[in-house]
């Protein structure tokens, strides 16, 4: 189960709107390598996991990844307050707003809607963490994307809270995908898959 | 910055400490350092959230205790500058 906290993880105080910069960062709610897809991919991936260890940090860095999509989404409200017809005509922010006004909608910057077709569940420990790790240095490359473009210090400041974040969670898989292998045959990691054969990497 | 902001980013930083030490413990699960610090930054936590509770409202609907008004829905919500 989950409990709701009333607080964010890191501040979010946005003063000038700028509905442009707001759907670029969309992005990271509902863009292919956004906190809403690390979020589901961990918590379902979590499931197959044959390693106490590897539940765990599935689990919190899962549950870390929806405090993340809160933030995310609280930059991208804060930026689309009080705007003018004027700005959202001229920002081209238009094209979002016909659809859904100012709500938080989750898409890629390109407009394409969230879709589960952006992580995979392999049911195989060593694959899936390879993508988490993966999935980590892509959401980091695309903070450090939002940060190019991104002038303001008040939007500036929670994208780099949340760019140190994945390569914690970078650092923290790689250490999942050590604990898993030091449990697997040393000779051959990929001669079972613990999650699904019998007796794999257990001592005979 | 007004009380209630110190008081939540005191709060957050706590939180920050505790979430590090929670992944950290999770794949050095052995580490006594880091479950003493654990232990440590939980305990500081836990009175610097009452403080806030006692003066500004729940951070979890368990926490509301006004017989007379469910506080749980007071503004701000969290994503609103405050």
């Amino acid at each position: 189960m989950w409990q709701y906290e009333k607080k964010l993880q890191y501040p979010v105080n946005i003063k000038n709107p700028n509905p442009k910069l707001a759907m670029a960062i969309l992005t990271q709610v509902g863009g292919p390598d956004g906190e809403l897809s690390a979020s589901l991919r961990y918590l379902n991936q979590r499931f197959a996991m044959p390693y106490s260890e590897v539940k765990g940090i599935l689990t919190d860095i899962g549950t870390e990844e929806l405090a993340h999509v809160e933030i995310v989404s609280a930059i991208v409200y804060q930026l689309t307050r009080n705007l003018t017809m004027e700005e959202i005509k001229e920002s081209g922010f238009d094209t979002y707003f016909v659809d859904h006004t100012t709500g938080i909608y989750p898409i890629a910057a390109s407009g394409t809607p969230f879709t589960a077709a952006y992580f995979q569940c392999k049911g195989d420990v060593i694959t899936d963490l390879h993508e988490d790790m993966a999935a980590e240095q892509k959401a980091r490359t695309t903070y450090d994307n939002i940060l190019r473009l991104a002038d303001d210090p008040d939007v500036r400041d929670p994208i780099k809270f949340l760019r140190e974040r994945e390569i914690v969670h970078f650092q923290r898989f790689g250490e999942a995908l050590r604990i898993t292998q030091d449990n697997l045959d040393s000779r051959n990691f990929y001669a079972c898959n613990p999650a699904f054969d019998k007796n794999c990497g257990k001592r005979k | 910055m007004n009380k209630r902001n110190m008081l939540l980013n005191k709060i957050r930083k706590y939180d920050f400490a505790i979430k590090e030490l929670n992944l950290y413990l999770d794949t050095h699960p052995n580490c006594r350092r880091a479950l003493a610090l654990f232990d440590k930054y939980r305990n500081i936590k836990k009175a610097a959230e009452d403080e806030y509770v006692q003066n500004f409202g729940p951070i979890v609907p368990e926490q509301s205790s006004d017989p007379q008004h469910w506080s749980w829905i007071d503004d701000p919500w969290p994503w609103e500058r405050s």
